[in-house]
């Protein structure tokens, strides 16, 4: 019995070690933060226009068919780092691409997309970043997949990478497109 | 070439480190001398050639060879020189290598001051040692190698991150490290005793400087961490209860305990088992903040870069480590033999209490750090458990360890005596009530938060001091006795002293700051005042200026008092182009007792910047307090009988006059 005693920081220690395997063996992506948002209408506020000559975003320019949101900002770094897939989304023409500058300077803005381009089809501009609070948004880049009634369907933290595109936006957007006709 | 001779080396050292994790062993078993001589040369070597390796790298670092992928990832040619060797261990495979490089150096130590240990001990630490730097040489040479190359090498580097450009995280991780892997000391110590089957009196006296070399350094690279966050992250705070954090600070605690009941087994030759237990744990904790905050289980703002791969590694080691040592205590430590006999009341008892409430507020610490992960695996539910928690729950269970401290060192060894260490305590529970009615006083609202917190801080450095003067007898014999007497005391005994001093410091910090921090934020256009505290804080000028690697907008903001000029403020908001990353740079006029500090948004002339200002009361009495604990740990390390190497002297003079033992 007193021997059990000396193997009890062991069985602990075991119970431990596999709550620290768990997720590592499942492949689970501790980042991927659930969205209170999805399967909600997305916020009715509308979005002003960025540049001139492309329309900005109201809840009606949302609905009818499956589309990507995208947050982005001038000033940060990762959308930076998914721009170029971004910019391939756009000229592919496989989904509907729409952006949100998020807490942005619009000068600062177009100068980025005059630089690095713009793959969106429609720009809102949230400058004090309280419609992005609405849609859930934690920090730029996210980006979301909205149904063709206008829900929230996925949200994507941090910069888009061409495996999450492949492997989860795209089915995911196949899927609402054969969805409710 | 210089890249591939450092790879080299590290391969070599992985080859003497399996030659010194198996040979000594056998021949420990063996009682073969020859085999077990061979680990003081392997460590010795390992040590060599870690360092050969150490040194290439950080030649690639000073001399910006962007054809080593990890140099081009994580320097540039602008880069300033200090931060271009603190590049070495700012990342992952860099650091790894400074893992093991301070493991190796341990190793190197035993082999060389190791002569006052028997044979047969000092083959299966060496071994054991040998045996953690299998597993991580392995680990950086099959998973982290830093001396990949890149081809073509280009232009330039990615340069580090902009936060980790900072003179506090320069020396934060060699400090940690230091402190982390020093722990391996007492872990190599604890298993080798388990092997022997038997706690050596050389083996006590042994653990204890090192554990105490590493609880001083982690205390001070903990410190610098704080202090970084505190002034680099521009929120205000100090301490956030972040998963990383806690992963440094359950060492600190298990550490702390263990430098406690360590005493017990040098002096009573009591609580062996437990010691040793405690030693496992302790590492196993350093092992599992290695593994935190490179695996990604738990998410947190200093988090190295995500890799499962490394992750599951380290778990590994974590596992073979700490699961290995807890066998071997399962199968080995019911056969120890029981030390001294003692009654509750007495020191032992006093280190027990330590002990165990020690124990509860690192298990408190581990709980709500890896709750998340827990609820997580089992619900699937994504939670983040916060500083209310810690708040609750840390805070009740470090309240009566504080009251034990001051007690503890006045109790007697085998049996002491509770109602005169008491009465002779008067001076502590005098301070402790001055301390609280001054506070009461000087309160605007009555709040008892600060009043209780202040009350046991004063309980604290009072008791402190008494004990100290209880020792030297002050004012009870001339005091030429007395004066000869506090030069005749230990250094250990004055470490303690210290020690429990710098903690009572560092309450009276953490309380102030955590019940009268102020904040103002507002949105400040030029030549506009923001008043906090009875500081008038105006906004001068906001400048742009080119910094070596970026570029940055200081404001400059006037501080009065009262009319009178105080100071000028000049916070600043960089922003490192390599990296598109901004930073802030906190501008903190300090008194010594409230820091001013203030930070800067985003913004521009014409909407104004946006401002913050807190005004910390006490603040520098955080980091004072923890500097005089880890200069406690110093002196406490320098005392002769400490001393690795030195001859332990058979007569101490100083013993008689001091009935209440040396520590």
């Amino acid at each position: 019995m007193a021997r059990l005693v000396y193997l009890l920081p062991l069985l602990l220690f075991a119970a431990v070690a596999a709550y620290f395997a768990a997720p590592i063996l499942q492949e689970k992506d501790p980042r991927l933060l659930p969205s209170a948002m999805i399967d909600k209408p997305v916020p009715a506020q509308s979005l002003p226009p960025l540049v001139s000559g492309k329309p900005g975003i109201d809840p009606a320019s949302l609905t009818g068919e499956v589309r990507l949101v995208n947050f982005f900002a001038s000033w940060c770094g990762p959308c930076r780092v998914e721009h170029p897939l971004l910019m391939e989304i756009g000229a592919s023409g496989t989904v509907p691409l729409l952006g949100v500058n998020y807490k942005d300077a619009p000068a600062a803005a177009v100068n980025w997309l005059a630089q690095l381009g713009d793959p969106f089809e429609r720009i809102g501009r949230d400058g004090d970043g309280r419609v992005a609070i609405d849609w859930g948004v934690y920090g730029v880049p996210e980006t979301y997949v909205v149904d063709k009634a206008g829900r929230i369907q996925y949200r994507h933290v941090g910069p888009l990478s061409r495996e999450a595109y492949r492997d989860i936006i795209l089915p995911l957007v196949e899927t609402l497109r054969g969805a409710g006709g | 070439m210089i890249a591939e001779l450092g790879h080299f080396a590290l391969a070599l050292a992985l080859c003497i480190a399996v030659v010194q994790s198996v040979l000594p062993l056998v021949g420990a078993a063996r009682g073969d001398d020859i085999l077990m001589s061979l680990a003081r040369p392997a460590a010795s070597g390992q040590f060599l050639a870690i360092a050969v390796a150490f040194g290439a790298l950080t030649y690639g670092y000073v001399t910006s060879d962007f054809s080593i992928l990890n140099v081009a990832q994580n320097s540039h040619s602008l880069k300033p020189m200090l931060y271009k060797v603190s590049g070495v261990w700012g990342n992952h495979e860099g650091s790894m290598i400074l893992w093991v490089l301070i493991l190796s150096l341990f190793g190197f130590a035993v082999a060389a001051f190791g002569n006052n240990l028997p044979a047969s001990l000092r083959a299966r630490v060496l071994s054991v040692q040998g045996m953690i730097g299998v597993g991580f040489l392995g680990f950086i040479l099959l998973t982290s190698n830093p001396f990949e190359r890149l081809n073509p090498a280009p232009l330039d580097g990615r340069d580090l991150n902009p936060l980790l450009q900072d003179p506090g995280l320069a020396f934060h991780p060699p400090m940690l490290y230091l402190g982390y892997v020093g722990f391996s000391m007492a872990f190599s110590f604890a298993v080798a005793a388990l092997i022997e089957g038997r706690v050596d009196p050389a083996w006590a006296r042994w653990v204890r400087p090192w554990t105490l070399a590493a609880w001083t350094a982690l205390t001070a690279g903990i410190t610098l961490g704080s202090w970084w966050a505190y002034y680099e992250l521009g929120w205000g705070g100090w301490w956030y209860w972040d998963p990383v954090e806690n992963a440094s600070f359950m060492p600190w605690l298990a550490g702390t305990a263990l430098l406690h009941s360590a005493i017990v087994v040098e002096k009573r030759d009591a609580l062996k088992s437990w010691t040793i237990l405690l030693a496992i744990i302790t590492f196993g904790l350093s092992l599992m903040g290695t593994f935190l905050v490179r695996s990604g289980v738990l998410t947190s703002v200093h988090a190295f870069a995500v890799d499962p791969e490394r992750g599951l590694f380290i778990l590994g080691l974590l596992v073979v480590a700490s699961g290995g040592g807890l066998i071997l205590f399962a199968i080995r430590a019911p056969s120890m033999k029981l030390g001294g006999m003692f009654q509750p009341i007495s020191r032992e008892g006093g280190l027990i209490m330590n002990n165990l409430l020690l124990s509860v507020a690192t298990a408190t610490v581990f709980i709500g750090t890896l709750y998340p992960l827990f609820l997580d695996a089992t619900t699937g539910e994504k939670v983040s458990v916060g500083p209310p928690f810690f708040n609750a729950a840390f805070v009740p269970v470090m309240m009566p360890l504080i009251l034990l401290v001051a007690v503890g060192p006045m109790l007697a060894w085998k049996r002491g005596d509770l109602p005169g260490a008491m009465a002779r305590l008067w001076v502590a529970a005098a301070v402790s009530i001055a301390a609280a009615a001054f506070v009461w006083s000087r309160q605007n609202d009555v709040a008892l938060g600060p009043v209780i917190g202040f009350a046991f801080a004063g309980w604290l450095a009072g008791g402190a001091v008494t004990e100290w003067a209880e020792r030297i007898a002050l004012f009870r014999v001339p005091f030429s006795v007395s004066l000869s007497r506090a030069l005749g005391l230990p250094r250990a005994a004055y470490g303690m002293t210290l020690a429990h001093f710098g903690l009572a410091i560092f309450i009276c910090g953490a309380v102030a700051d955590s019940f009268w921090r102020q904040e103002v934020v507002v949105n400040a256009r030029q030549g506009e005042t923001v008043s906090i505290a009875g500081y008038d804080l105006t906004l001068e000028k906001v400048e742009r200026a080119q910094g070596p690697n970026y570029q940055t907008e200081s404001a400059f903001i006037r501080v009065r008092r009262g009319g009178a000029e105080v100071a000028t403020l000049v916070p600043e908001r960089r922003f490192y182009p390599v990296q598109q990353m901004p930073t802030t740079e906190a501008a903190i006029h300090s008194t010594f007792l409230a820091d001013l500090y203030a930070a800067i948004g985003e913004g521009g002339a014409r909407d104004g910047w946006t401002v913050r200002v807190w005004h910390n009361p006490l603040v520098p009495w955080i980091w004072t307090g923890c500097l005089i604990m880890v200069a406690g740990g110093l002196v406490s390390l320098s005392d002769r009988r400490l001393r690795v190497g030195a001859p332990r002297r058979r007569v101490q003079p100083d013993q008689a006059a001091a009935p209440a033992g040396a520590d």
